[in-house]
C-alpha cells in the first residue's frame, strides 16, 4: 500500500513570511510526519499556477510593501481560496495574510486596500504598534500562546467567532478583548511565536481536518509534546 | 554647568559604576541628563570629525577592525569600544578618555550606533562618514519592521557629509544611495561565488537570489577558513587573518572601504594589511576562552541570519554544544526568530545543553529539526558548570543571546581570565 500524503501549500512564501511563521510549516510537516503520513510542501508565489490538489493552506504577514505584492494576486485567487475554504479545506493565515482575507484593511492614511472577505472582518492601520508576548483562551483549542506584532487594528462582524478571547496582550483591537477569526476549518490569527509549535492542539486541528477529508478516518499516534507544554509554561509568565 | 564640572562629575559616576560591576552606559547617563551638549562640544574638535557605523549585524567587530586599521595609518582614534552602542554609551567612553578639562585627545571618533538610537545622534552631530553593514530582522519587536529599519539608516548617510560606505550586496543598503545628492558613495561587497554562501532575509525561503553588478571599492573574493583575498584598488590582496567566520570577514571588506574612504591616497597598504591580520573579533564574536586547556568559543546569536551564518561558519564536528537563548529587553522578547533558523548542521552530533530562561523554546525548536538534545536546564550557571563538566576533553562552542553571554562571560570569568567589555 502506497503511503498516505498531505500537501502543504504556502502562500506567498516569498513576501508573506516574516516573524518566523516558516515554523507554523514545519510543525505541521513534521507533525504528520510523526503521524505516519507522507509530506509534500508546495509554494504558491505571484503569477504561479494554483496547484490542483491541496490539503492544508498556510500564509504568514510581511512588510507593508510585501502586501503590495501580493494584494492584486491575491484577489485573482480569492474565489478560489473560498470554494477551497467551503469545501472544508483547513487553513491557517496569520498576521497580513490574515488581515488580506478580511473585507479590508484602511491604512493610517486612508488607502484601502481590498481583501478576499473570506473572514466578515475590517481592519483599519493605525499609529500605535501592538507588540508583545501575548495569551488568549479558546473553547475549542484552550490557552492560546504567542506573540503579537501589528499596527492593524481588526474589527469581527456581528456573529463572526474570534480564535480565542484575550486574556493578556492586545489581540485584535483594543477595545474588545478578541483575537483572530475563525470560518469553518480556517484559522486567522495574529500570533506569532511561530504559532504552531507551542499550540499543538491549533496543529492537530489543522492536521486532523486534512487527513479526515482526505482519508475519512485520522490514526493518531502519541506524539511527546514535553518541551511544548514546559515553552508555554514559561511563556505564560514572561513580561509583556 | 561648566566643562570641567560636568566632566569631573561624570569621572566620577564612571569610577563608581565599574566598582559596582555595573552597565557601562550608567555614567554616560549621568553626564547626558547634567549636560546635553557634552558630546557634541567634545567631538566637534576632532580634526577628521566623526565616523558612525551602523546596521543590524556586525558593527561591534567592523568598529574595531577600522580602529585598528586607522591606528595602522597613524591616526590616533577615539572610540566607543564597549560595545555599549547608545548614545549615552558614547558619552560614557567619552568620560573614559577626556583629560581634566574636557579636551579629547584624538583625531578621529569611530562610533558603533545602534540604528535607533543613531537617527537622534546624527541630528546633532553629523557624521563626516557613515558605513552601513546590513538590516536584518533583528528586534522587530522593538523597531517594528525591517523597512522602518532601513529608513532609520537612510537618514544616518543623508546627514553624513562627506562619504558613505555601503553593503553593494544587501539591497536595502544598497539603495540608500537612491536618497544621496552631495556624498560620495563608496560599496563593498562578494564576489559571486561567496554570495551564493550568504543568506538575507528576503532570499531565505525560496527567493532569487540577485546578482548586484554596481561596482565595489573592496570586494571579498575568497575565504579559506584562516586567510583572505580582497580585490582593493585594482588589485588581489591575500592575507591571513584571526577573524573568524564569513561574516566577520565580509565585515573586513566594509571596514576597508570604509578606511580607503577616510585616508585616500595616501593610504600605506602594507600596514593595513599587516594590521588586518592581527585584529580579532570583538567580545562574544567567536571570542575563544580556555577551559581545562581546551577552547571555549562563544558565538553571540541575535537574529535568524546571525544564527545561520554562526552555524554555518563553524562546524560542530568534535565539538561540544550548547546553546544558551534568554528573551531579555537586550535579547528581543519574540521567540519567532528561532524559526527562522534551519539546525539541521547540528543532528549528527546533538547539543548537549540547551539553556536560558527561553531554553525549553529552544529545545522545542531543536525537537522539529530533529535534533537530539542531551539536557535542558533553564539556569545559565548551572548549566554552564554542567556543560563543562561533562565535556572535559572537548572544545566546546556555545551560541548565546546578548544577555546570556554576558551572564555566561561573567561566570567564566570565575575559571579563566575574560577580556572586561569595558
Amino acid at each position: 500500500m502506497s503511503q498516505q500524503s498531505i500537501t502543504i501549500l504556502q502562500l506567498y512564501p516569498k513576501d508573506m513570511n516574516i516573524y518566523g511563521d516558516f515554523g507554523n510549516v514545519l510543525v505541521l510537516q513534521r507533525r504528520l510526519e510523526w503521524y505516519g503520513y507522507g509530506v509534500k510542501l508546495l509554494a504558491y508565489n505571484p503569477g504561479d499556477n494554483f496547484p490542483a490538489d491541496v490539503d492544508i493552506i498556510v500564509g504568514g504577514g510581511g512588510q507593508d510593501s510585501g502586501q503590495g505584492v501580493i494584494q492584486t494576486d491575491l484577489l485573482l485567487i480569492g474565489p478560489h481560496l473560498k470554494e477551497l475554504a467551503n469545501a472544508g479545506v483547513p487553513m491557517l493565515m496569520i498576521c497580513g495574510l490574515y488581515q488580506l482575507f478580511g473585507k479590508f484593511f484602511k491604512t493610517a492614511s486612508g488607502e484601502v486596500i481590498p481583501g478576499i472577505g473570506l473572514f466578515n472582518i475590517e481592519t483599519y492601520g493605525k499609529s500605535e504598534r501592538l507588540i508583545g508576548n501575548i495569551v488568549t483562551t479558546s473553547d475549542e483549542f484552550g490557552e492560546i500562546i504567542g506573540y503579537e506584532n501589528h499596527s492593524g487594528q481588526t474589527f469581527l462582524a456581528h456573529g463572526v467567532k474570534p480564535l480565542g478571547h484575550v486574556i493578556l496582550g492586545a489581540g485584535n483591537n483594543m477595545s474588545d478583548a478578541t483575537e483572530g477569526a475563525r470560518y469553518r476549518n480556517v484559522i486567522g490569527s495574529y500570533l506569532h511565536g511561530s504559532l504552531l509549535p507551542k499550540n499543538p492542539a491549533i496543529a492537530d486541528f489543522l492536521v486532523e481536518k486534512a487527513v479526515t477529508k482526505k482519508y475519512g478516518d485520522f490514526s493518531t499516534d502519541v506524539i511527546d509534546d514535553q518541551f511544548a507544554t514546559l515553552a508555554r509554561q514559561v511563556a505564560t509568565k514572561r513580561p509583556r | 554647568m561648566s566643562k570641567p564640572y560636568v566632566t569631573i562629575l561624570g569621572k566620577a559616576v564612571r569610577a563608581a559604576a565599574r566598582l559596582r560591576g555595573s552597565g557601562s552606559a550608567l555614567p554616560g547617563l549621568v553626564v547626558e541628563r547634567i549636560d546635553p551638549n557634552f558630546i557634541k562640544d567634545t567631538l566637534a574638535s576632532l580634526p577628521h570629525g566623526v565616523v558612525v557605523i551602523s546596521g543590524t549585524n556586525g558593527k561591534t567587530t567592523t568598529t574595531k577592525m577600522v580602529v585598528e586599521l586607522l591606528e595602522s595609518q597613524g591616526l590616533k582614534v577615539f572610540t566607543n569600544r564597549s560595545g555599549s552602542n547608545f548614545t549615552r554609551g558614547v558619552a560614557a567612553a567619552l568620560l573614559g578618555e577626556i583629560d581634566m578639562k574636557g579636551n579629547l585627545d584624538a583625531d578621529i571618533a569611530v562610533l558603533e550606533l545602534d540604528e535607533a538610537h543613531a537617527v537622534h545622534f546624527v541630528r546633532t552631530i553629523p557624521p563626516r562618514y557613515s558605513l552601513i553593514l546590513n538590516v536584518m530582522r533583528d528586534q522587530l519587536d522593538r523597531f517594528g519592521e525591517i523597512d522602518a529599519t532601513a529608513d532609520m539608516l537612510r537618514a544616518i548617510t543623508v546627514s553624513t557629509t562627506e562619504a558613505v560606505v555601503l553593503n553593494r550586496e544587501d539591497e536595502r543598503i544598497a539603495s540608500l544611495k537612491n536618497s544621496l545628492i552631495d556624498q560620495k558613495v563608496h560599496y563593498f561587497g562578494l564576489s559571486h561565488d561567496l554570495l551564493a554562501t550568504f543568506p538575507s532575509d528576503d532570499n531565505m525561503r525560496g527567493g532569487a537570489k540577485r546578482s548586484n553588478t554596481t561596482p565595489a571599492n573592496v570586494i571579498l573574493t575568497k575565504f579559506t577558513g584562516d586567510s583572505a583575498t580582497f580585490w582593493m584598488n585594482d588589485k588581489e590582496v591575500t592575507t591571513p587573518l584571526k577573524l573568524t567566520g564569513i561574516y566577520n570577514v565580509f565585515n573586513a571588506a566594509a571596514a576597508l572601504a570604509l578606511v580607503l574612504a577616510i585616508v585616500g591616497d595616501k593610504v600605506n597598504h602594507k600596514a593595513l594589511i599587516a594590521a588586518l591580520a592581527e585584529v580579532t573579533p570583538a567580545f562574544g564574536r567567536g571570542e575563544t576562552l580556555m577551559i581545562d586547556g581546551k577552547p571555549l568559543e562563544l558565538v553571540l546569536v541575535k537574529n535568524p541570519s546571525g544564527f545561520r551564518l554562526g552555524l554555518k561558519s563553524f562546524s560542530p564536528a568534535g565539538y561540544a554544544t550548547m546553546i544558551a537563548i534568554n528573551d531579555n529587553y537586550a535579547d528581543g522578547r519574540d521567540m519567532s526568530w528561532l524559526w527562522d533558523v534551519e539546525f539541521d548542521s547540528l543532528r549528527p552530533d546533538g547539543v548537549a545543553k540547551v539553556a536560558g530562561i527561553r531554553a525549553y523554546d529552544m529545545a522545542l525548536r531543536l525537537q522539529y529539526d530533529e535534533v537530539p538534545i542531551a539536557h535542558v536546564e533553564k539556569d545559565l550557571v548551572k548549566a554552564l558548570r554542567r556543560f563543562i563538566d561533562e565535556n572535559k576533553d572537548q572544545p566546546k562552542r556555545i551560541y548565546c543571546t546578548y544577555t546570556a553571554m554576558l551572564a555566561l562571560r561573567r561566570e567564566l570569568g570565575k575559571m579563566t581570565k575574560v577580556e572586561p567589555i569595558g
